[in-house]
């Protein structure tokens, strides 16, 4: 199985259809392709964090700033993210787009990534974190203009799931 | 020396900037100064003021960010000071008040206490240029103006004593503390003169 590099494509266009000019990161593999693009491309700003709750301030920080700002993660850096998602954006009312790749989901050949995706929608839920699965290519641009618009109206953190089926070939 | 000596000195200076301090008697004393509209008061998610100054620095390049910090929410986010050296923001003066301990719960021992850990030194490890370590009010002030005139990423570190205030709060809710400091990112951009 490889990282799909068609998808890895359009979802970064479609990041970039909705407006985003600054993005904030840790690389993983179905981020790889994506995030190269994101570093390539002189009309985003790519910060690349050393743990996921960084991420959360900075795109609190980008929100101050009035900069279109998305996080891409990894459902486990996500839970690694969770007291800064609770506790500064939740509790100041300040938007976060995620963008979290599931691994550990249908399918999963490595056993390291399966609690973790056994329990990610569960976590969502019971941290009121509105989310929504990627699964089309072709409607996938769309969902992430969707997000991006929720979180600001909603002032609350928003999740976009990047499964499988969209991000390996 | 104490923090709220620090902040006294400081004040004057933050008129400009944009300044993000983390919980505790860190936010009160700051507050009790005098709350400005440029001021966000981070009350929990210890450790990730550096953070939003980062995202504040790196998107408001015209802006000047202070951050306020201490000991005990910097050794919660020591890969923050990695990726403040990695981006290195110009426009970032970040002050961190070491007082060896976790004062806002109860006083206990943080791991700068008698100088086993030593903060200046990682902030160095993680490659920032500028790093001062002071533990007078003197030394401190001279460190500040430095830092404030200096064109790149700073950070000090300043020996306090575990003392805070004796009365804590704020007359608002944090939300509206986040609403009201947007707001004034947003007019200070756009040149809108503050409100009294």
């Amino acid at each position: 199985m490889t990282v799909s590099y068609d998808n890895s494509k359009t979802v970064f266009e479609g990041i970039k259809a909705a407006g985003i000019t600054s993005i904030s990161a840790l690389p993983e593999t179905w981020l790889g392709l994506l995030l190269q693009r994101a570093e390539d491309d002189p009309d985003i700003r790519l910060i690349q964090v050393a743990k996921e709750e960084e991420a959360v301030g900075i795109a609190a920080g980008a929100y101050f700033a009035g900069e279109p700002h998305v996080l891409l993660m990894q459902n486990h850096g996500f839970f690694g993210a969770i007291n800064g998602i609770v506790s500064l954006a939740q509790l100041y009312g300040i938007p976060l787009c995620m963008i979290i790749a599931l691994r550990g989901d249908w399918g999963e050949p490595y056993p390291w990534h399966t609690r973790g995706g056994i329990v990610t929608e569960d976590v969502l839920r019971a941290l009121s974190i509105p989310f929504e699965y990627a699964r089309d290519p072709e409607k996938v641009a769309k969902q992430i203009q969707e997000a991006w618009t929720f979180s600001q109206s909603s002032l609350s953190p928003v999740a976009l799931l990047l499964t499988r089926e969209l991000m390996e070939d | 020396m104490d923090r709220r000596e620090c902040l006294e000195m400081l004040y004057p200076e933050l008129e400009d900037r944009l300044v993000v301090t983390i919980m505790g008697a860190c936010a009160q004393e700051l507050y009790d100064l005098g709350h400005r509209e440029n001021f966000f008061y981070l009350q929990h998610a210890m450790g990730l003021a550096s953070s939003i100054g980062l995202g504040l620095a790196l998107h408001c390049p015209e802006e000047r960010v202070v951050v306020l910090d201490g000991d005990g929410s910097v050794l919660m986010n020591l890969g923050g000071l990695a990726t403040l050296a990695r981006y290195r923001p110009t426009n970032l003066l970040h002050i961190i008040f070491d007082n060896g301990s976790l004062l806002s719960t109860g006083g206990f021992e943080s791991h700068t206490t008698k100088g086993i850990t030593d903060l200046a030194e990682i902030a160095r490890g993680a490659g920032i240029a500028h790093v001062a370590s002071v533990d007078s009010t003197m030394a401190f002030g001279e460190a500040a103006v430095e830092a404030l005139e200096r064109d790149d990423l700073s950070v000090i570190v300043a020996r306090v004593r575990a003392v805070g205030p004796d009365n804590y709060g704020m007359d608002f809710a944090l939300p509206e503390n986040a609403f009201r400091f947007k707001r004034n990112v947003r007019d200070r951009k756009a040149g809108v003169s503050p409100g009294p």
